[in-house]
């Protein structure tokens, strides 16, 4: 059977101490301005303002992060669902790297909202008219879900064989859930700014952002998965299985391609067109969003020879990623109206320390546990 | 306040399923039951209102002074630290005078929530924190709310704010004296009581919306032929009538549609769709490439790594 991440010399831990001493710094500054956060309130800590009540963490963390981790779904359709069990190699990283997403979103969140200590107040006082309230049940479920996923490769790797067998029983329906729950959700994600859309741009203001959002996951969920193998590839000392990734970039130029019409057609269906020329910079991120991030890497991925190189691939894959991160920051950040609003130091210290200690964990994981060499 | 409490037997349910997974379905079928029900989300049209006529409004301000004492809200100094004198809708002003002035006309106007019939602040929050009273107003409940902030984000109008300086922060906005018990007691709003020219007028929205057509029928020279709030969003219960046209006195321009009209389809055909849809299809696809796998699993042997 190929795989697509080979052990090479998976035990060989990475030789650059200086990284992760960094990366505990960063994290641990982070953790710092959290607690300061917690004690001195969202004014003290952030730009946001009565004109900008969503900024950075929101915008950056959750809508934009939910949508990079859909690679955990994508994934988990292809190998479980679809049974392409030759993906089955990336399929744990993957998973564990969505895991991370999720928790960061969540952590984000936690810290975002004005009462951090009412988080579970969604599973008590429903309102089943708001999207937000689908989000906040979708994501609470999934990250469990992710972390029942994850536990598999743990109880292996701690050798709890009865607590694996548990967990291997609920695989096929975790993943049918994770499915159902992430198309929720991602879509769920775009509802928000359909009600919101009095604040959203022309040229992204459509009653089809949940569609759009839903399509632009799974798209950058392929991509992400690429980027991923690839990461793990050349930091765990790995060879990547081009064939497979090709594969998936294939994949991914189609559903750019729907995208893409949609995209387009809902354009011209909400009148948004007359926005395409008004000047300003939301006209330069959209046409920057739609060529550079969807055209430009559809076409490069519908090419055989881009597929066959691994740099090209990857080089592709993140255009592909950086397009959805675009769209996601165009719809909540640049073309949001608000007063005008520049995040805090202590704004972007919480964002990138959470990074970091996702990225100390992947590393700790993935030396100590079955993700990469796996008997499959 | 309101009496929106939870539904413990409705959670339950739900919880169950989203937890068991596999009982998503009824799930589904739960929410779309409850948002059948749902009270404190279903609109109250006939109910109180509030027209405010800016032609007779002199700016006086007592309107603002009788919210801060009605509702305790501290004032807002300027920067010389001697006048009560906010710039706008905070956490501590819930209604505001404001002028609006250039070289041929002027007039004030009056900042506060405008009761949305449909309110896009309701749908959008996901606690039920807000919510419409049964007299029609929209109200809050600060001890569900836990500080998203969405309502914000939703509302077309700008209205709630947010006390940010505090730790323990909760969403402030007019409530038509709902939490200060007013309403309840039969009492009109602090601010209509205090209004010295007869410019705040408080009543039933149909008699209110009469009585300003009649105005306006009267006085055509006067008013701008159009009564802010009679169709805007979906309609609301703050009126207003004015001489000088509503966009240069800050209102937005809103079509008639209510804003929570906008994700019925997603949200009520949408995520029933996905949840039957999506499980249907996974489940279907598992069992049917399974079966397929198996078959070629059975024509060829093929060896298990590379
Ligand atoms: S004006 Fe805004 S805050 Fe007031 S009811 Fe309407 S949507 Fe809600
Ligand atoms: S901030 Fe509070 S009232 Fe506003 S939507 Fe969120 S939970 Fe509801």
């Amino acid at each position: 059977m190929t795989t697509i991440v080979k052990p090479v010399n998976a035990r060989r831990s990475i030789s650059i101490p200086w990284g992760h001493i960094f990366l505990w710094i960063l994290a641990t500054l982070g953790a710092v301005v959290a607690v300061y956060r917690l004690f001195y309130g969202l004014g003290a800590a952030t730009n946001l303002s009565d004109g900008r009540p969503w900024g950075l963490w929101i915008s950056f963390d959750v809508v934009t992060g939910v949508a990079l981790a859909a690679g955990g779904f994508t994934i988990g359709f292809i190998v479980k669902i679809l049974h392409l069990k030759r993906f089955y190699p990336i399929l744990r990283p993957t998973i564990l790297t969505a895991f991370l997403g999720y928790v960061i979103a969540a952590s984000s969140v936690v810290l975002d909202i004005g009462l951090p200590w009412r988080i579970w107040h969604p599973l008590v006082y429903q309102n089943f008219h708001s999207p937000m309230l689908e989000v906040a049940l979708c994501v609470m479920t999934y990250t469990t879900v992710l972390a029942l996923e994850v536990s598999d490769p743990f109880f292996e790797g701690m050798g709890w064989k009865s607590a694996k067998r548990v967990v291997e029983v609920f695989m096929i329906p975790l993943m049918v859930l994770g499915v159902v729950l992430s198309t929720m959700h991602q879509s769920s994600l775009g509802t928000l700014f359909v009600l919101a859309s009095k604040r959203v741009f022309g040229l992204w203001k459509t009653g089809y952002l949940p569609l759009l959002f839903f399509i632009s996951a799974v798209a950058v969920g392929l991509a992400m998965t690429i980027l991923e193998a690839n990461f793990a590839a050349s930091a765990y000392d790995m060879d990547a299985e081009q064939d497979l990734l090709g594969d998936l970039g294939l994949y991914a130029a189609w559903v750019l391609l729907t995208y893409l019409v949609i995209k387009i057609s809902t354009l011209v269906g909400s009148g948004g067109v007359r926005d395409l020329w008004s000047g300003g910079i939301n006209n330069v991120l959209y046409f920057v969003e739609v060529i550079g991030g969807i055209i430009l890497p559809m076409i490069l991925l519908f090419i055989p020879s881009i597929r066959k190189s691994r740099k090209a691939l990857f080089r592709t894959a993140w255009i592909v990623v950086l397009g959805v991160v675009l769209n996601r920051l165009d719809v909540s950040f640049f073309g949001f109206a608000g007063t005008p609003y520049i995040p805090t130091w202590m704004e972007w210290a919480i964002n990138i320390s959470m990074i970091s200690a996702a990225i100390l964990f992947y590393d700790f994981f993935v030396r100590h546990f079955p993700i990469f060499n796996n008997e499959h | 306040m309101g009496n929106k409490t939870l539904d413990r037997r409705e959670f339950l349910k739900i919880a169950g399923a989203s937890v068991g997974g596999l009982l998503l379905t009824a799930g589904g079928a739960a929410a779309a039951e409850s948002s059948k029900t749902g009270d404190g989300i279903k609109s109250v049209p006939n109910g109180y209102a509030m027209l405010y006529d800016a032609t007779k409004c002199v700016g006086c301000r007592a309107c603002q002074t009788a919210c801060r004492e009605a509702n305790h809200t501290p004032p807002e100094l300027d920067v010389t630290g001697n006048y009560d004198e906010p710039m706008d809708l905070s956490g501590d002003t819930w209604t505001l005078i404001k002028l609006y002035k250039d070289p041929s006309e002027s007039s004030f106007v009056k900042k506060q929530c405008m009761h949305c019939i449909d309110p896009a602040c309701v749908t959008a929050c996901p606690l039920g924190a807000l919510h419409i009273t049964p007299e029609g107003a929209v109200a809050y409940h600060q001890d569900i709310c836990f500080g998203c902030r969405y309502c914000m984000v939703a509302c077309p109008f700008e209205v709630p704010r947010y006390q940010w300086r505090s730790v323990t922060p909760y969403i402030q906005k007019c409530d038509f004296c709902v939490s200060n018990g007013r309403l309840e007691h039969g009492e009109t709003p602090a601010c209509v009581v205090a209004c010295p020219t007869g410019a705040l007028k408080f009543g039933t929205r149909p008699e209110l919306l009469s009585e300003a057509h009649e105005r306006i029928k009267k006085e055509t020279n006067t008013y701008v032929d159009h009564i802010f709030g009679e169709h805007e969003a979906g309609g609301t219960h703050a009126l207003y009538l004015s001489a000088v046209p509503f966009e240069k006195l800050g209102f937005p321009k809103l079509n008639d549609t209510p804003y929570p009209a906008k994700i019925t389809i997603p949200l009520d055909i949408g995520v029933p769709g996905i949840i039957v849809g999506m499980t249907t299809f996974a489940t279907g696809t598992y069992f049917v490439t399974g079966r397929k796998e198996e078959r070629t699993k059975k024509e060829e042997t093929h060896d298990n790594d590379s």
